[in-house]
């Protein structure tokens, strides 16, 4: 069963129908996925969902399958249904009484990026596509050569040249066309915007967007259904392109629209990096309007100085009253420490910038004490090693001998003791 | 003051499928303009009503994004490529 109605532009509303097209042919504005929600409403139900797989595909009929496709032609390396777990010992930190994380760097291929690529390679495999490619600042990387390596077809992944060697040694490994580009994510994002063209391949991020932003839904959908389906009071996603932000905010749209969930307000809020904070710059000068800039952070998975989504996740962000703000280097990398000691996930630099980002918003009073407030943790740790290397190590080194071992604890606790006064 | 303007798909078919064609201009704005004389429909398709690139729309003269520049002010020299890419993309 397909609810899947076709595609219409977001910024004209002109109406198309589905293909692998992601601009408007009119205004170039984004394609969207329209759906006949009063279709589901009565048919798409909790216990519809409850019954379906543990992964991104129990919301299918919330998802763009392609009419006449069936369950056995999906790309399903099997993301989703990531843990939603209780942070009270970071809440204390940061002053939050009902801090919960959506912990994504349980995926696959470690990071959020699985749920759009396995909606996006479906698609793009019902849409007659035998070679998958994207444009990449890493986690996406990886995610399409797995998922393609996964369903046999072929790759082509455009990554910037100064990736970290752990996304991109993780990527190789599937054996895609993997190709460094000498440039920034943008201009690798532009390059592809051009190949697509020339080449009958599905990018997932250009000429099949549409299909895979969608996938980003999924995370708003299961924090409902993981909150015994209600909604939280606060939401806060890293931002890139900002696609994630507004998918989530229509997640919980929908699942009101459906019926699914009872309609209280979600306020949803955006971190960014500021050596890349198009976005949060935008909404915090007060002009709403997103100026490219050229990134210079850590945070390399959120490093789009030109983000496609940046007016939506604005829109999103002001219409629900929430808010953004962008974090330092050392800010990331402190906050990383932090969520790993306190709650014993290690998070990539994207995951350092939302940390970082929602103790900003509660020490401003953006995030208030009592909310039950959800941070989005997108990427796993292991990915992004090198920023923590020269802080973290062993605590003692020693020969093999247990008065060695009693030798160092004893010069540690000195250490500790002389530390404190 | 002759340039390449490479033209993305979805404007191909006011341009014959052509996916380059060559006109005079000393800024964006000036190209634009011949782009719309050669080519009638371009211009509502790259500007907005206020007159300016429609967000959703990227121009590189030369590999470098106007919005970095002096947006349809920008000098074009002769010679130079104009690139009018769909910004939707990435991410």
């Amino acid at each position: 069963m397909s609810y899947v109605r076709g595609l219409h532009c977001r910024e004209c509303g002109r109406e198309t129908a589905i293909a692998p097209v992601h601009v408007c042919e009119f205004c170039f504005g984004p394609l969207e996925v329209s759906y006949d929600y009063d279709g589901m409403r009565g048919n798409v139900t909790r216990a519809s969902i409850e019954a379906g797989p543990r992964s991104i595909w129990r919301y299918a009929d919330l998802l763009p399958v392609l009419p006449g496709t069936d369950a056995t032609e999906r790309v399903d390396l099997g993301a989703g249904f990531s843990p939603l777990v209780p942070a009270p010992r970071l809440g204390k930190v940061l002053g939050l009484d009902d801090l919960w994380l959506k912990n994504d760097t349980l995926n696959p291929t470690f990071s959020f990026k699985d749920r759009v690529v396995s909606v996006a390679l479906s698609a793009a495999r019902a849409l007659g596509f035998t070679t998958a490619a994207c444009a990449s600042t890493g986690n996406l990387a990886h995610s399409v050569a797995a998922h393609a390596a996964h369903a046999g077809m072929d790759a082509y992944v455009f990554i910037p040249a100064d990736l970290e060697q752990a996304k991109v040694l993780s990527t190789a490994v599937y054996g895609p066309n993997l190709v460094a580009v000498k440039g920034n994510y943008d201009d690798v994002n532009r390059l592809c915007a051009e190949v697509a063209g020339e080449y009958g391949w599905a990018f997932v991020n250009v000429n099949v967007r549409p299909y895979y932003a969608e996938g980003s839904k999924t995370i708003g959908f299961e924090i409902a259904e993981q909150l015994g389906w209600s909604l939280p009071d606060h939401v806060v996603a890293p931002m890139a392109s900002g696609s994630m932000l507004v998918k989530i905010d229509k997640a919980f749209t929908e699942l009101v629209k459906v019926g699914l969930v009872e309609d209280t307000p979600v306020r949803v809020s955006g971190a960014q990096a500021t050596g890349c904070s198009p976005i949060s710059t935008a909404l915090k000068d007060g002009s709403g309007f997103v100026r490219p800039v050229k990134p210079d952070t850590i945070a390399k998975s959120l490093a789009i100085g030109n983000p496609a989504d940046g007016y939506y996740a604005i829109d999103a962000v002001r219409r629900t009253g929430g808010w953004m703000e962008d974090v330092s280097d050392p800010e990331i990398v402190d906050a990383i420490e932090l969520l790993a000691r306190t709650e014993g996930i290690f998070a990539e630099t994207a995951g350092g910038v939302t940390v970082a980002t929602l103790r900003k918003l509660a020490e401003q009073g953006h995030v208030k004490r009592g909310e039950r407030v959800v941070a989005v943790i997108s990427g796993l740790g292991l990915k992004t090693l090198d920023v923590i290397a020269d802080r973290v190590g062993p605590t003692y080194t020693i020969n093999a001998g247990l008065q060695d071992f009693q030798a160092a604890l004893e010069l540690g606790a000195a250490q500790h003791k002389e530390s404190q006064q | 003051m002759s340039v390449t303007v490479r033209i993305p798909t979805p404007l191909r078919n006011l341009t014959g499928e052509q996916a380059t064609v060559s006109v005079d201009g000393a800024t964006v704005g000036e190209v634009v303009k011949a782009l719309e004389a050669a080519h009638p429909g371009i211009g509502e398709r790259v500007l907005a009503e206020d007159g300016q690139v429609r967000r959703f729309v990227n121009v590189f003269v030369d590999d470098e994004d106007i919005r970095f520049q002096q947006g349809l002010e920008t000098p074009v020299r002769d010679g130079a490529t104009v690139s009018i890419i769909p910004a939707v993309a990435g991410g």
